[in-house]
This record gives structure tokens, sequence and C-alpha cells, in this order.
């Protein structure tokens, strides 16, 4: 068998594998779509009327306006929040004797991983349409979205949830536990908060701005908004797609040299 | 993927059969602690090898480097002809491995548990079915077969966890301390198991602190102490290493103790107990000889043992020193006090090892 079949054929089995776990104890995944959608209902409907005032620039409060626009950034939330779960369950499955077994196989070494990180980006897929079914439910609508740009969406969401999972996966396999590798992880739901996903960065203190501004999360939602709002994405494209990329090759390398250590 | 079986070596073992695993000089340290310092190892194929060891000397970091899950520091090592850091594969592709801890998923079902090793072995749709299937009803699991593995006993987790090991039909099973922490009959039923596999041609590395057990199914063993093959045998041979068969005479009153120490002449003499140990192999016709002079010197003993070595004997006599820092060494010819039995625990001499590195997995 060459290489790439076997390295298929392993990923696929470490696939079928990680998707019966989440089947089974669909728990943790729902616990952390939990997160994205309570906020999502709280800045809506609690805070919305205050928000949107500062967006729209003192015109009044404008809640379907505010909806709009913090519906990106929940999206990506949502995928930082689900990666929490792959940081937890990856941290679980290294204590487990069964990855010593694996590693003592003649199999494609990286399938373990490769799986845990495909069954995490299905999972953020499906938790992201769970959450626009619930924006959608509350009211939010695109604004002139073409066909090719809801499928950049899509796409641009999978490779965000890719290059989160790999770093989540990293992160995983330095934690001594589950709860270490949950609090490694929280970053990835705090760094939303951080960023122009409630309020727009222009609304933040002058020296905190640039941290707000080049962290992965606000060009993804800049772009996220450009594509289904029709707002100025200009060089956020870009930058969400370097940093997408930058961050799974950084990831996947880590994970690797992490995984391939010796076991003691 | 790289294989690299050479025709000549496959060819050459029609002469001389390959041996199942060697190895030359195998050291390894974690940090300034060493482990391993200097292993050799010759096993021959199809056969049952018992590592025996105290806690701590290295037993968990052998079966490692032998199963490729960790690189040895020095020294070299063929697993089924396969050099085990040139041809990884080749020896993981021949070997099976069943860990101190339970290597099952524990969140899926016995049977996932089958099928996963059946699709990672590559064995087609039908075939899968049928062996693992097999697998579960040979170990008595299959009632348990659709619940999580989480749920079995211990003894069903380490049956589950072996029958995993035997889905790909490996020829060489390393199974390490397979039956610690198994109730007697979940021993007694892993022991036949490998009787089976042994039967069926596999070679079984078996690593163990349970001296019975390396008695019961190995056809060699070796004591790893202090990182190093104190002996190496078959059980009868280690158990000649060391003298100490004696028969053991008590006394009900000091006068009948002291003429019976006085007619036998060559005895060890514990007045206290009122007991006298004579040197003997337990044969009948020394046992006739003794009670031949007892009998003419009219003493009669309340209680009469004989006691042969055992392999309790050989553990402690060769790892009964096993505090690290040899000036603290106890003399050699102190020989281990052998009227307890061979129930005693084995724990005292691991109590006696303070920084051993932890070996468990990860």
């Amino acid at each position: 068998m060459s290489s790439l079949s076997l390295a298929v054929r392993d990923s696929s089995t470490m696939l079928r594998r990680n998707l019966l776990h989440a089947r089974r104890y669909p728990s943790l995944t729902l616990n952390l779509l939990l997160t994205p959608i309570v906020l999502l209902l709280l800045f809506v409907y609690i805070f919305g009327d205050a928000m949107s005032s500062v967006i729209s620039g003192g015109e009044g409060p404008d809640r379907s306006a505010y909806i709009a626009y913090v519906v990106p950034g929940l999206l990506l939330m949502t995928i930082g929040s689900t990666v929490v779960g792959t940081a937890v369950s990856v941290s679980n499955d290294m204590i487990e004797g069964i990855i010593a077994r694996f590693r003592t196989m003649a199999i494609h070494r990286p399938s373990v991983l490769i799986g845990h990180v495909l069954g995490s980006v299905l999972q953020s897929v499906m938790s992201v349409i769970l959450v626009g079914v619930v924006a959608v439910a509350i009211g939010f609508r695109s604004v002139d979205a073409t066909a090719l740009e809801w499928l950049a969406a899509f796409g641009l969401l999978v490779l965000f949830a890719t290059a989160l999972t790999w770093i989540a996966v990293g992160m995983g396999l330095v934690s001594p536990n589950a709860e270490a590798a949950s609090n490694n992880a929280m970053p990835l739901i705090l760094l939303p908060l951080l960023s122009s996903a409630f309020t727009p960065v222009g609304s933040m203190p002058g020296w905190f701005r640039p941290i707000a501004e080049y962290q992965p999360f606000t060009p993804a939602i800049e772009t996220l908004r450009g594509l289904l709002l029709g707002s100025e994405i200009g060089a956020d494209g870009w930058l969400a797609v370097a940093w997408c990329l930058g961050l799974a090759v950084l990831g996947y390398f880590w994970s690797a040299a992490k995984f391939d250590g010796d076991a003691a | 993927m790289p294989v690299s079986v050479m025709p000549t070596s496959s060819r050459g073992g029609a002469h001389a059969p390959l041996p199942a695993v060697s190895a030359v000089g195998l050291r390894k340290a974690y940090g300034d602690h060493t482990v391993l310092d200097g292993v050799d190892l010759h096993i021959p194929a199809g056969s049952v090898f018992a590592l025996l060891g105290p806690n701590g000397a290295g037993k968990t970091t052998l079966v490692k480097i032998l199963s490729t899950l960790i690189t040895a520091d020095g020294g070299q090592a063929q697993v089924a002809g396969h050099d085990i850091t040139a041809s990884s594969d080749g020896v993981r592709a021949a070997i099976g491995v069943t860990g101190q801890f339970s290597a099952v998923d524990g969140l899926i079902t016995g049977e996932e548990n089958m099928l996963l090793m059946a699709d990672l072995h590559h064995l087609p749709g039908r075939e899968r079915r049928r062996i693992a299937a097999e697998l579960l009803e040979r170990f008595g699991l299959t009632d348990a077969a659709k619940k999580p593995a989480q749920s079995y006993s211990g003894g069903m987790k380490r049956r589950l966890d072996i029958a995993m090991t035997l889905v790909g039909a490996p020829r060489i099973i390393f199974l390490d301390e397979p039956t610690t922490g198994l109730d007697p009959r979940s021993r007694h039923t892993l022991w036949q198991i490998i009787r089976e596999l042994v039967a069926s041609g596999t070679t079984v590395f078996l690593t163990t602190q349970y001296l019975e057990e390396a008695d019961q199914l190995a056809d060699r063993i070796a004591v790893l102490n202090d990182g190093r093959i104190a002996a190496e045998g078959t059980a009868d041979e280690l158990k000649r290493l060391i003298p100490g068969g004696h028969v053991r005479l008590r006394f009900l009153g000091p006068a009948a103790y002291r003429s019976a120490a006085a007619a036998l002449g060559d005895t060890v003499q514990d007045e206290e107990a009122l007991t006298l140990r004579i040197p003997s192999d337990g044969s009948q016709r020394e046992l006739h000889a003794l009670l031949g002079r007892l009998d003419a010197a009219g003493i009669e003993a309340d209680e009469l043992t004989v006691h042969t070595p055992d392999l309790d004997d050989v553990f402690f006599a060769l790892t009964g020193s096993t505090v690290p820092d040899r000036s603290h060494r106890p003399d050699r010819s102190s020989e281990p006090d052998r009227s307890t039995g061979p129930q005693r625990s084995s724990e005292s001499p691991q109590s006696t090892e303070p920084h051993q590195p932890k070996e468990a997995a990860r």
C-alpha cells in the first residue's frame, strides 16, 4: 500500500473513531455550544440597545443592526469554543493507553491527530450551522451576498476551524490532564472578546487597538462581515487567510513534534 | 512505507532460526539516572521469555524500547529480524503489545475496539467482523461486546486488551505485567490464553513481578536488577544457582533440641525457636538417612519441613541488594531468610527503591 493511501485509510479510521466518541458523548460538544448561543442572546436582547448605539454612532438603538454586526464574530467564537473540546479530548486521549498501542502499530503515525482534527472541524462546522440557525431565527439576514460569497464565507470558516483545531491539538498534547487542557485553550474563547466581534476596534482605548486589530479573530470577522454584509474587506481578507495558514502550519508541526517525542 | 525484509535474512532463517528478539548492550538513562545499563537478550522464536524484576528495575523501559515506543540511548536490538531503529515499521508490523496500563478505548464498546484494530490492520470488510467476533468469543467477551469498554471489570479489560493485540496475528507479543491487579481466577484464565498462544507458535515476551507466573509460563527467565540482567536461564537452572535446600526440624522441649543438635552435628541452630536446619536436597535418600539418625538417637522431632529452593529464593538472592547506593550494599553472602516461604510478598525489595522514575505511560 502506498504511503498516501495508507495515510488516507488510517486517517479515515481514526476519524470514524472520533466521530463515534462525539456521537456517544455529545454533552461536551453541546456544553461548548451553549457559550456562543448564550452570548448571542445576551448581546442582542440584553445589551443590544446599548451596543447598537455605539456602532451606529449615536443615532439611537437599532437592535437588528446589532444582530448583523455581532453574528460574524459569534460564528467564529463558536469555532474557538468547539476547539476547547478538541484540546480536552486530545489530552484525555493521550492519557489512555490506546495511544501507546497506536504507536506500536504499523500505521500512519499522524493519523491519530488527523482523525482528531477532521472530527473537530466537522463538529465546528455543525456547531457553526446550529448557531447560524439561531441567528437567522432571531433576525439575522445577509445583505446582497452572492452564492460565491456564501461559499467563500463557508470556506473561511472551515479554514479558520482547521487552524484553531491544530493549535488546540498542540495544546491538548502539552497538557497533563483535561483541566489543564481546558485552561490552556481558554484564550481561544476569550480572544473574540478582545476583537471587533462585539464592538468596533475604533471604540477601544488607543493603546489596545493594534492588539485588537491584528489578532487572528478581527481580520477573520471583518472578512466574514464583508462577505455576508457587503462591508469593505480590504487587506483583512489576506490577513485572515495568512493567519489561518500560519496557525495551521504552526499547530501541525508543533503537534507532530509533541506526538512523535519519546512517550516516556 | 519502508519495507526492508532482506531476502537473505529470511532465507538464512531456514538454517538457523532467527531469534525473535536479540539485543546487545541496550542502555537508557533519564537524566543521570540509569534505567538500563547494558542489557543483552536472545529469545528464540516460539518460546516464552519472562523478564522478572522488582518495580523500577527497568522492565517496562525495556519493553518500550523493544516495541519502538521509545528509543534506546545505546546498544542495538532486532525484533523479528528488523532493527528497532532502522526499521521500526518492520518491527511494528510483526509485534503486538499489551502494556502495563490498559490500552483499550474506554469510550467505545468492546466490539468497536476490535473493529478499530481490524481496520488499522487493513482487514477486508467481511474478515474484520469475523475476526472480531471470533476473538471476542474466545476471550469470553461476547456478552459484553456491545457495552462501553470503560464499564468492564479489570479482568475483562485486560482480556479485551489482549484480544485487540491478537487482531493482526502478531508473531511476537509483548505483555507487560499482564496479570498485575487481576484476581486469581482471571490470572489463571490469562495463563491459559498465553499457553494457547505459544502452542500456536507465537513468541511471548512477558514481564512480571510474580515468580510463580514466570515459573508457570516461561521457557526462559531473566532477572533484571539495577538495569542489568542479573541471571538468565530456565527456572531449574536459576534455582540451581543458589544453595539453600534444607530440612527444618522443630522440637517441643529444649532437651530433645539439644540432644538432636548433638546427634546431627552439622546444623544451623536456633535455640530460641528450638529449630535446627540441616542442609539437604530434600531427596528421599537424604531424608531417610536423617530420620535414621534421629531414630538411632531416640529423638522425636515435633515438626519436620522440607524446603527446596524456589524462584523466590533466586529472586531475593539476586535482587536483595537493590539499593542503588552500592556502598550500602548488604553483604552478598547474607542469604535471605527463607523460613517465611513462597507466599512472602515481593514488596520488600521494592520499597528500597528510592528514586525510580515513574514508568507509567506518559
